[in-house]
């Protein structure tokens, strides 16, 4: 039983911290616009931090210990300079702000529709083994961790940094011997903040997963409030509802324990420094090794270098975060797409009759046993094919191979005598659409719906199939002889708002039914010459049932169309029927042939024909 | 914990959930309330951050003095402020260890606060979600209602985040006002000035910050919400090559995201640097008027220092006022939204007799029964005056056009809504005189969207805990998966009946929901099984064996024929519609006529219309192997169905 599966996303690039960079710049070169204007402007704004300090060992040393009783006057001058290096320091650390922020969100929106668009470039095998809300997170959440850390710990590093290096210098400029003793008390701090701050981390991520859990316990006592009253189960809901929300409560005080203790040992350090501070450089100052003054703004100095000491563990956990988030994201950038274009541009395919063949395929999904055997096929052109078979045999495989979802193992898929390869997927697109089982909606009215299938011509040197999204009139006008021109004029005339019906999220507001209508119109409008038509199994309404049969038929009309049935008249009514078992095509013909042959085709009939009758 | 207003249904409540009065007033009783409600946590929140405070004050306190006492005298030569060196050294450690407990004792106690009014909440609105009627359902949005519990629950108890911390910066500027008047009076105005300023500055920072925040965030969602959808179309798109399109749309959003963000950064580029700089400016005019008064001799070094110092420790904790002021608004609008949903009141007040399990099918009527709902027309009629009933242990099936009422008539024999007018009787008692749990323990209804809970397969099946002795054995649940014909589907799943069933039954088809939904019905050992379209996914020959095998079981294992439940089902299948012992037709919320479907055929015309069109409807389908995966291959097949 090994599921089948194409190309896994890469889960995380396997590019170290320097490489994600690198990589990580090339996608979005907007970070690095204009990196040293803002480098120097930070450096400015973070020497604005030891103004204060020096102005204070300034004051006393030279103004209020001064000899001969405190000079007010140095003190104005020296207060006066300090208050204007303060505003220029503070416009700085205003112009360094913005300039991230600008360049980095550039940046990371490019980033979020480049990998956007890469997921959409991917095989259905692929996309179909991510699970959706993972793809989802790739450009959502993990875009955000590097967003978030640009916002706040980008600048906080960029400043904390270039602080604590003011700070020790000048440290150093006023005792070495302080400093060193500073150092050596914070030290031993970082060595066990590191280790913490990863079980603070761990705890936040026991938090966001219990968090996940009770929303998830939550949800089902709204989505599923019909079954719980109907089987009178409220209690035992509320039981695991209550559990679910302890656990949470529990796990957010666990992980507020644990930051309450890192937290409060970095302040202790700090306060027990500035103790060793005042004892230590007393003792210096006997020796006439430091002034009051100095020693004074020293403490000032440890106050800079403890914030960001205290601060730096944190921001590297957000740096780590935000680089697995970028890793992630540059993994759905940088994995393979197994269908592309023909590398040398291929041959044009214009619009034609639609002709299909299939030239002894075979095909496997990666890692699993053949589905399908030595397919030979032909699909004449404007001919209505229906394939029946049982579940499991193969039909599926067939139709995705028709519209390149994959590519043959061995052999060759064919359209009007060329090798699906060598046309441009552009091409192609607008030549074969698939009608999906279950008619996927976009939330919004009926008509942008239905317009969604619109091909416009396309500007000229673009790439793509589909133009731009036509406007809401446009669109009104599409749809309204889209479903007069499948005979569907009197369903339209039965909803209250015609076209203009909201379908409310994945046109949940409409029956199946009337979201397989919706779709058909919109495949009518795409006007390819080849149809792939999933049919439903779900049992809908007669007389919707009725209507999507009717719309199938004028949709059909005049196209290559290929159809996997699972209603017998669709079989009667097709020219040809082509019969699948076990990967192999085993029978070809028209209804009544296939029927009087005796073979697969006519005991599968007998078997319908005995169950209804 | 607290006993929730209106959390049961009936009782009516002392006082309701929402607030009133003006914005202050309201902010205060959020703020109150949620405190008061854990009055000890609170009590030591706040004292252990006035400790914090009354520290901070003296950290600096304690330095001037020995600045001033020690250090100053020392390096003039004093030989006993020599002496006094390893005192001073110890005074301060001593300060700096009650700072350490205090700062981690303020953070534990808050942050026990916050998640303790947080579950309160998220209780309140579940308790609520589990106890009021379908009617409320209908009218509130799941998402809204997920969004009650989740989002306004954060934002409701946000500010109580840093509450405590700003309640003990209260303390610490009294204490500090105190200490520095007794030092100069000068030098306490000067420093003081800086605090209500810096106040100030965080309000306006936060009411611009606020704003900003949110729109980044509801775009955040936005962002979300149309790559979900995009991916989820992802067949779709790729089908119709709109791939470019998409990534227009996309772009446009993660754009509008990416100047919201943008401008969160140029609120924060301006107000940073001020905030920053204020504590600073502070200690400048600290120095600035120090210099006057020292030159006087009113104040020594260390005072200044002193002063300047403290002002620097209040930075940070000056912002706390700043965090709490700017939360409130949102708070009040977390709380609002949260109290709308404590104060619904539900109209179905639970019933008390109890119904006695009798060894036959439950006895159905129904008198003269009126549902009506309001709309945009005024109000309609659902159901007008239907009169009808079940005799034991018979198979009816109820058949009329969509909108007729078949929904709406069988929900109301689970109680699900109950009528406007009449009465629904089940062995002859009015349903809303019953209990409820002797009415779900002996009615199971099927509906057609079926839920599947993300628990295993045992627990889907039994709806009960793992551990409670009124659960159904195996054998029992093996039995009821049996007869819904999925028995074979959860022996192939790793784990039999321990398996996980993904959110939503995300691992199962359409069909193999349904069914197991049926098993949930059966287990129970029904006297009423209503089944409302409940097999529409499922192979039509699966659903014969499933209802044909529902009246062998009936009639094999009691010897008198109305020992089974009592079976209402409503179908769109001709081929299940023969299989009951009576068809009831319905039309326009009114029963049209009721008999064997022979004698419909003969009598009402509607009825022959109806039937026929079920029949052609019936007729294309084509031979299909089975509604979902063959089970020798579940895997590729389930990879094959995941794309849409």
């Amino acid at each position: 039983m090994s599921a089948p599966q194409g190309v896994r996303l890469e889960t995380t690039s396997t590019l170290g911290p320097l490489a994600t960079l690198r990589r990580g710049l090339q996608v979005s070169p907007q970070l690095a616009q204009g990196f040293g204007v803002t480098l120097l402007l930070a450096i400015v704004a973070a020497g604005g931090r030891v103004v204060v300090p020096i102005a204070v060992q300034q004051t006393i040393d030279t103004g209020i210990l001064a000899e001969g009783g405190p000079r007010v006057g140095r003190v104005v001058a020296l207060v006066s300079f300090a208050a204007l290096a303060l505003v220029v320091a503070g416009a700085c650390s205003a112009a360094v702000n913005v300039r991230l922020f600008r360049r980095s969100e550039a940046g990371l929106a490019r980033l979020r529709v480049t990998a956007f668009r890469r997921v959409h470039d991917l095989s259905v095998l692929t996309q179909g083994t991510e699970r959706r809300g993972s793809l989802v997170s790739r450009v959502t959440s993990d875009v955000d961790t590097i967003s978030l850390f640009v916002q706040w710990g980008g600048i906080m590093l960029l400043v904390s940094v270039l602080q604590i290096a003011v700070a020790t210098s000048l440290m150093l400029a006023y005792s070495w011997q302080l400093a060193v003793v500073v150092w050596l008390a914070f030290l031993p701090l970082v060595l066990v903040l590191r280790p913490a701050q990863r079980r603070v981390s761990a705890a936040y991520a026991t938090v966001r997963a219990r968090t996940g859990a009770m929303l998830g316990a939550i949800s089902e006592a709204v989505v599923g409030a019909e079954t719980i009253k109907a089987y009178g189960i409220g209690r035992r809901t509320e039981r695991r509802i209550e559990a679910a929300i302890r656990s949470t409560r529990d796990a957010q005080v666990g992980a507020q324990v644990r930051v309450a203790t890192v937290f409060s040992s970095g302040v202790l350090v700090a306060n027990l420094v500035l103790a060793a501070v005042v004892v230590v450089g007393t003792l210096l100052g006997l020796d006439g090794g430091i002034t009051a003054g100095r020693l004074l703004a020293f403490l000032f100095l440890v106050q800079l270098f403890t914030g960001p000491v205290q601060m730096a563990t944190e921001i590297l956990n957000e740096l780590q975060n935000a680089l697995a988030g970028w890793r992630r994201v540059l993994g759905v950038i940088d994995t393979e797409a197994e269908i592309t274009d023909p590398p040398d541009g291929g041959v044009p395919s214009p619009r034609g009759p639609g002709r299909v063949e299939l030239r002894g395929v075979d095909f496997a999904y990666p890692g699993g046993p053949p589905v399908l055997r030595d397919v030979d096929l032909v699909v004449p052109a404007r001919a209505r094919v229906a394939i029946v078979g049982a579940t499991g045999s193969g039909k599926t495989t067939l139709a995705r191979l028709v519209t390149r979802l994959v590519d043959p193992v061995r052999g060759q898929v064919l359209l009007d005598g060329v090798d699906l390869r060598r046309i441009r997927l552009a091409d192609l697109r607008a030549r074969v659409v698939v009608v999906p089982q279950e008619g996927f909606l976009f939330a919004g009215t009926i008509a942008s719906n239905v317009a969604y299938g619109l091909r416009r011509a396309r500007p000229a040197g673009t790439a793509g199939t589909a133009g731009p999204a036509v406007g809401p009139a446009e669109a009104a006008d599409v749809a309204t002889r889209a479903f007069a021109e499948l005979d569907l004029a009197d369903w339209l005339a039965d909803l209250p708002d015609g076209v203009l019906t909201e379908v409310g999220e994945r046109g949940e507001r409409l029956s199946a039914g009337e979201r397989q209508l919706v779709a058909l119109a919109r495949a009518h409008v795409a006007g390819a010459d080849v149809l792939v038509l999933d049919e439903a199994t779900s049992a809908v309404d007669p007389a919707t049932e009725v209507r999507i049969a009717r719309a199938q038929e004028q949709l059909t009309a005049g196209r290559t169309t290929i159809t996997i049935a699972h209603r017998l008249s669709t079989a009667e009514a097709a020219d040809l029927v082509v019969v699948v078992a076990e990967g192999r095509v085993v029978e070809v013909g028209p209804h009544g042939e296939l029927l009087a042959a005796g073979g697969a085709y006519a005991a599968m009939y007998e078997a319908w024909l005995a169950q209804t009758r | 914990m607290r006993v929730r207003p209106g959390a049961d249904d009936g009782t009516p409540a002392t006082r309701p959930a929402a607030l009133t009065g003006g914005v202050v007033r309201r902010s205060a009783q959020v703020v109150w309330r949620g405190m008061a409600e854990h009055p000890r946590t609170y009590v030591a929140a706040v004292g252990l951050s006035a400790v914090f405070g009354a520290a901070t004050v003296a950290v600096s306190q304690v330095l001037g003095r020995v600045t001033d006492q020690v250090v100053v005298p020392a390096l003039a030569g004093d030989a006993d402020a020599r002496a006094r060196i390893g005192l001073a050294g110890l005074a301060l450690v001593v300060v700096a260890v009650v700072l350490a407990l205090g700062v981690a004792g303020r953070r534990i106690f808050a942050g026990i606060g916050y998640a303790d009014i947080g579950a309160d909440h998220r209780r309140g609105v579940t308790r609520q979600y589990v106890r009021l009627p379908m009617s409320w359902h209908r009218a509130h949005p799941a998402g809204q209602l997920l969004a009650n519990a989740s989002s306004d629950v954060e934002a409701a108890t946000g500010v109580f985040n840093p509450l405590p911390f700003a309640l003990g910066v209260v303390v610490m500027i009294v204490v500090a006002a105190v200490s520095l008047f007794l030092v100069d009076g000068w030098l306490a105005v000067t420093a003081l000035t800086v605090l209500p300023l810096a106040v100030a500055a965080n309000v306006v920072f936060q009411r611009y910050m606020t704003p900003a925040a949110t729109r980044a965030q509801q775009l955040r969602a936005r962002v979300a919400d149309v790559a979900h959808e995009s991916f989820e179309a992802a067949l779709l798109v790729k089908s119709l090559g709109t791939a470019d399109r998409e990534e227009a749309r996309f772009a446009a959003e993660a754009d509008a995201l990416r100047a919201a963000n943008v401008r969160v950064g140029q609120v924060r580029a301006v107000f940073d640097p001020v905030i920053d700089m204020l504590p600073n400016i502070g200690t400048l005019a600290v120095l600035l008027v120090g210099a006057h008064r020292a030159a006087s001799g009113a104040v020594g070094a260390g005072d200044v220092v002193g002063a300047g110092f403290l002002l620097t420790l209040m930075a940070v904790p000056v912002r706390a006022f700043g965090w709490v002021l700017g939360e409130l608004p949102r708070a009040l609008v977390g709380y609002d939204r949260i109290a709308r949903v404590l104060d619904a009141r539900g109209d179905m007040a639970p019933g008390s007799r109890p119904l006695p399990r009798a060894p036959r099918g439950l006895h159905v009527a129904l008198r003269d029964v009126t549902v009506t709902v309001p709309s945009a027309e005024g109000p309609v009629d659902l159901l007008a005056g239907v009169d009808l009933e079940l005799a034991p242990g018979r198979t009816v099936a109820l058949v009329g056009p969509t909108g007729a009422g078949k929904s709406t008539l069988v929900g109301l024999l689970a109680r699900l809504r109950d009528p406007s007018r009449g009465a629904v009787l089940l062995d002859g008692v009015d349903l809303r005189e019953l209990r409820p749990d002797d009415v779900a323990a002996q009615v199971a209804f099927v509906a057609q969207q079926t839920f599947v809970f993300e628990d295993t397969v045992r627990g889907n099946v039994t709806l009960a805990d793992p551990d409670d002795p009124e659960a159904p054995d195996d054998d029992a649940v093996w039995a009821a998966l049996r007869a819904a014909r999925v028995d074979h589907v959860v022996r192939a799943l790793p784990g039999g009946l321990d398996a996980r069933l993904g959110e939503r039954g995300a691992n199962l088809s359409g069909g193999q929901r349904q069914r197991l939904a049926i098993a949930r019905a059966l287990v129970r050992r029904p006297r009423l099984l209503v089944l409302d379209d409940a097999t529409s996914a499922v192979d039509p020959r699966v659903e014969q064996q499933i209802l044909r095998g529902l009246r062998s079981a009936r009639d094999a294992a009691r010897t008198d024929a109305d020992a089974g439940p009592t079976v209402l089902l409503v179908a769109y299948r001709m081929s299940s519609v023969l299989l009951a012992d009576e068809v009831v037709h319905l039309a326009a919320g009114r029963v049209v006529d009721r008999g064997t479907h022979a004698e419909l055929m003969a009598r009402d015309p509607g009825y022959a219309d109806l039937a026929t069109a079920y029949l052609r409807e019936s007729e294309r389908r084509a031979a299909d192997d089975e509604d979902e995966p063959a089970d020798d291959e579940p895997a590729v097949e389930d990879a094959e169905g995941v794309v849409p």
